[in-house]
């Protein structure tokens, strides 16, 4: 990566709170129709599901990527992928959210369909039940998925539907599927060369493509290689520390700070567990700020003082 | 005599809310559909506002509640982590099929 331009500390602040940081149009446009060359078959031309996947796999120029492979080997040089992880805007997020070592969990093209690809005796297709990707997972480090958008996605074309906030939940995959809805949630709509990152744990789910046109979006998984401290550039301008009461406090609160970024509720929250989800956050930003004493609102030294 | 299940004219719908709180007179915050009359088709991401704004809501328009989640003791250790959403309500009707309405 030729240069990156990181994080600051009110983006990661955000990312820790919400689960996710978006991008829009972060990639140029020639690299977006670069991007749908290189991938291969991308025609519009009605055809079963499977056999456009087959026909993607054929012509693509996407590789096979091992498990484990170092992002900066996984794609050849000059290749649209390679070139879109050099824009300096996403260089620097995946810098600062896994390191300089990253490695390659798996990668993916999504293709969602739209309904002229279903034949009529067939059911017809729904959208994606709301999941958690891969498998139990209650570490303290985290991978990221990168969510790239090559070409405008409008809301008939069902973009990804995620739920901020949902990120620090400990569930099993698809057991969640049983929520059909959930206040708050998100779905992408965005222009082409949106780049999202999810938390590993980030609550999402394919939307219903209803519109004329397949809709596309590339998935890489990506993993550190080391603990996850300070990675974001803490020099930016960017949110502060600044403790404040928590009840009986100045009505004219700052938005800007780490306290008030941690502790924004999200629609969905529960009376009792939002507040364990402010817990969640402190802990993580104590994680990766490495500062162990950070709070916000009293919300974890409260729990803490105790005397044996 | 014969019983509302055994009569083939019925079926279940099904509504699950999840609330604020226990108290069935919380906030919704999440709600999912199944009609067993076949004839709405709901989905994951279907709806931006919730049917009912409160669980006793969803009672006062004719649904019957038959199930509500447990209150669990938080198990040592654990009791800082987040799961499952935890207030969760089982709401049903029967419908005849010939009444049974082309959408919610």
């Amino acid at each position: 990566m030729s240069n990156l331009t990181r994080l600051n500390s009110t983006q990661m602040a955000q990312f820790a709170a919400r689960g996710f940081l978006r991008f829009d149009a972060a990639v140029p446009e020639a690299l977006n129709q670069q991007f749908l060359d290189d991938i291969g078959d991308a025609s519009d031309q009605p055809d079963s599901i499977m056999g456009h996947y087959g026909n993607i796999m054929r012509s693509s120029v996407v590789p096979l990527v091992d498990p484990g492979t170092p992002l900066s080997q996984a794609y050849p040089q000059g290749s649209a992928l390679a070139n879109i992880l050099d824009v300096p805007e996403i260089a620097g997020a995946i810098e600062s959210l896994v390191g300089s070592g990253s490695v390659v969990d798996h990668h993916f093209l999504h293709i969602t369909f739209p309904p002229s690809y279903t034949p009529a005796d067939k059911p017809a297709l729904k959208s994606q039940p709301t999941h958690q990707d891969s498998t139990i997972d209650p570490r303290q480090a985290f991978d990221v998925q990168m969510f790239y958008f090559p070409h405008e996605v409008t809301l008939e074309m069902g973009g990804t539907r995620f739920i901020p906030g949902t990120h620090f939940r400990i569930v099993s995959e698809a057991a969640i599927a049983r929520y059909q809805n959930i206040a708050g949630q998100q779905h992408t709509v965005c222009p082409a060369g949106t780049v999202m990152f999810f938390h590993m744990g980030m609550w999402h789910g394919g939307g219903l493509n209803r519109s004329e046109q397949l809709r596309y979006m590339f998935k890489i998984r990506l993993c550190p290689t080391q603990r996850q401290l300070r990675l974001w550039d803490i020099e930016a301008e960017g949110a502060k520390d600044k403790k404040r009461p928590i009840f009986w406090t100045d009505p004219m609160q700052d938005p800007t700070t780490l306290a008030a970024i941690l502790t924004q509720p999200e629609p969905w929250f529960e009376a009792d567990t939002g507040r364990l989800e402010f817990i969640n956050r402190v802990r993580f930003w104590r994680y990766i700020s490495g500062d162990d004493n950070f709070d916000a609102d009293y919300w974890v030294t409260r729990i803490e003082n105790e005397y044996t | 005599m014969t019983s509302p299940v055994q009569n083939k004219t019925l079926r279940q719908q099904v509504l699950i809310l999840y609330l604020q709180s226990s108290n069935l007179d919380s906030g919704v915050i999440g709600w999912s559909h199944y009609d067993g009359t076949g004839r709405t088709i709901n989905m994951a991401g279907d709806s931006e506002e919730p049917p009912y704004k409160t669980g006793l809501h969803a009672l006062e328009q004719g649904w019957r509640l038959f199930q509500a989640s447990q209150l669990n003791p938080h198990a040592p250790g654990d009791e800082f982590r987040t799961s499952y959403l935890k207030y969760e309500f089982f709401f049903e009707k029967l419908v005849a099929l010939e009444d049974a309405p082309d959408h919610e």
